[in-house]
C-alpha cells in the first residue's frame, strides 16, 4: 500500500508543530528579539505573495514563462476585492466567476 | 487577580461564540476550495484530509499544494512549511502567560490546535476575563478544525464531479494565495514584504523554475518589509495581534 503524501503531512506537522508549543511549553522563549519578531510576522505576507506570483503568473511548462491571458487578471481582481472588502471569500467568488463567464464567452 | 463572575464568564463566552460562528461561516468554503485544489494537485482524499487533520494549517497546505503540482522536493515544501507557520511562535508566546499554569500535557495538546483563528477568539476571550478559560479555548479550536476538514473533505469529493477548468475554479488557487497575502497586508510594511517577495519570485521563477522561485520570495520578501519604516497600521511588531487572514477563513 502506498502511503502518497501522507509522509509528506507529518513532516510538515514536524516543522509546525515547535512554533506552536514551544512558547507554551518552555515560557521565556518568547522573548525573541525585535527584528526576529518583525521579520516571523512578514514572513507570512511574503510567502502567500510569491505562491500567488508563480502559480498566477508563470506557466507551469520547463522552463516557466510568463503567463497571459484570464488567470492574471483573475488574481488581479481578487487582490482588487479583498483588498476593499478584506473578505477572501468574495475575492475568489469574483475570479473564478469572471474566468467561468469568460470563458463559456469563449474568451480563454 | 480579581474574582470573575459566574455571570461574566458566560458573557464572554457568548460573545467569542458569536466571533467563532462567523469564522466557522467562512471556513467551510475555503475548506472546499483547499480540498478542490487538492484534488487538481492528484492528492488522494486520504492525502487532502491527513493534512487537515496533521498539518491544520491553511496558509502552509495551499502551499503545499501548488508545490506537488509542480514536483518540488519535499525539502522545499517543508521548508516553506516553516516559514510559513512561524508566525505561530507569535501567538504561543502570547498565550503562555494564560496557560503557564496548566498540566503540561493539555498545553502539549493543546499547541496543535493554535491556529490564526484559535488564537484571534482565544486571546480575546483571555483577556476579557484576565485568566485561562479551558472550555473557552476549545471552542474556538473546534469551531476551526471542524468546518476546516469538513470543507476540505467536500470540495475533494465534489470536485471530481465538475468540470473545474469550464467553471472557472483552476484559477482559485493563485486568487486564494493573493487574496490570503493582501488580507494578511495592516501597514506598508506589510505590503513591501509581500510586493518584494513577487519581484523576487517571478524573475527567479523564470530562470530556476516556479519552487525556487517561491522559496527565493519567502526568504528575501520579508527583508523589503524591514527595510521600510512602520506606518500606523503596521502590526509587524506587535506580539498580541493575529493576522489579519484570521478573518479570511484559513486556520
Amino acid at each position: 500500500m502506498s502511503l502518497g503524501l501522507i509522509p509528506l503531512a507529518f513532516l510538515m506537522w514536524a516543522v509546525t508543530y515547535p512554533a506552536r508549543a514551544l512558547p507554551i511549553l518552555a515560557p521565556g522563549i518568547e522573548r525573541l528579539p525585535s527584528w526576529a519578531v518583525s521579520y516571523l510576522r512578514l514572513a507570512g505576507p511574503a510567502a502567500l505573495a510569491a505562491l500567488a506570483a508563480v502559480n498566477g503568473l508563470l506557466t507551469a511548462d520547463s522552463p516557466p514563462h510568463l503567463a497571459g491571458g484570464l488567470a492574471p487578471l483573475a488574481v488581479g481582481l481578487c487582490v482588487l476585492v479583498v483588498w476593499r472588502t478584506r473578505l477572501l471569500l468574495a475575492g475568489v467568488g469574483a475570479a473564478v466567476v469572471l474566468v467561468a463567464v469568460a470563458r463559456s464567452m469563449g474568451v480563454g | 487577580m480579581a474574582m470573575i463572575s459566574e455571570a461574566a464568564v458566560r458573557e464572554s463566552r457568548r460573545r467569542m461564540l458569536g466571533d467563532a460562528l462567523a469564522i466557522a461561516t467562512y471556513a467551510l468554503p475555503v475548506g472546499l476550495v483547499y480540498g478542490l485544489a487538492a484534488l487538481q494537485a492528484h492528492f488522494t482524499l486520504l492525502d487532502a484530509i491527513s493534512s487537515s487533520v496533521v498539518v491544520f494549517a491553511g496558509g502552509s497546505q495551499f502551499a503545499a499544494v501548488g508545490l506537488v503540482k509542480d514536483a518540488a522536493p519535499w525539502l522545499a515544501i517543508v521548508g516553506v512549511t516553516a516559514l510559513v507557520n512561524a508566525r505561530h511562535l507569535l501567538y504561543s508566546a502570547a498565550l503562555a502567560p494564560y496557560t503557564a499554569g496548566r498540566p503540561l500535557k493539555e498545553r502539549a495538546f493543546m499547541a496543535h490546535f493554535l491556529t490564526d483563528e484559535t488564537f484571534a477568539l482565544s486571546v480575546a476571550h483571555f483577556r476579557r476575563l484576565a485568566k485561562f478559560d479551558a472550555h473557552g479555548y476549545w471552542v474556538a479550536a473546534m469551531f476551526i478544525f471542524i468546518p476546516w476538514n469538513i470543507g476540505t473533505a467536500l470540495g475533494y469529493l465534489a470536485g471530481g464531479a465538475v468540470d473545474t477548468h469550464k467553471l472557472g475554479l483552476d484559477v482559485a488557487f493563485p486568487a486564494a494565495m493573493a487574496g490570503l497575502s493582501i488580507g494578511m497586508v495592516s501597514g506598508r510594511r506589510d505590503l513591501a514584504a509581500a510586493v518584494g517577495a513577487v519581484a523576487v519570485a517571478v524573475p527567479v521563477g523564470l530562470f530556476g523554475g516556479t519552487s525556487v522561485g517561491l522559496v527565493a520570495g519567502a526568504v528575501f520578501g520579508p527583508f523589503f518589509g524591514l527595510a521600510v519604516p512602520a506606518s500606523a497600521g503596521d502590526k509587524s511588531g506587535d506580539r498580541e495581534t493575529p493576522e489579519p487572514s484570521a478573518a479570511a477563513g484559513l486556520p
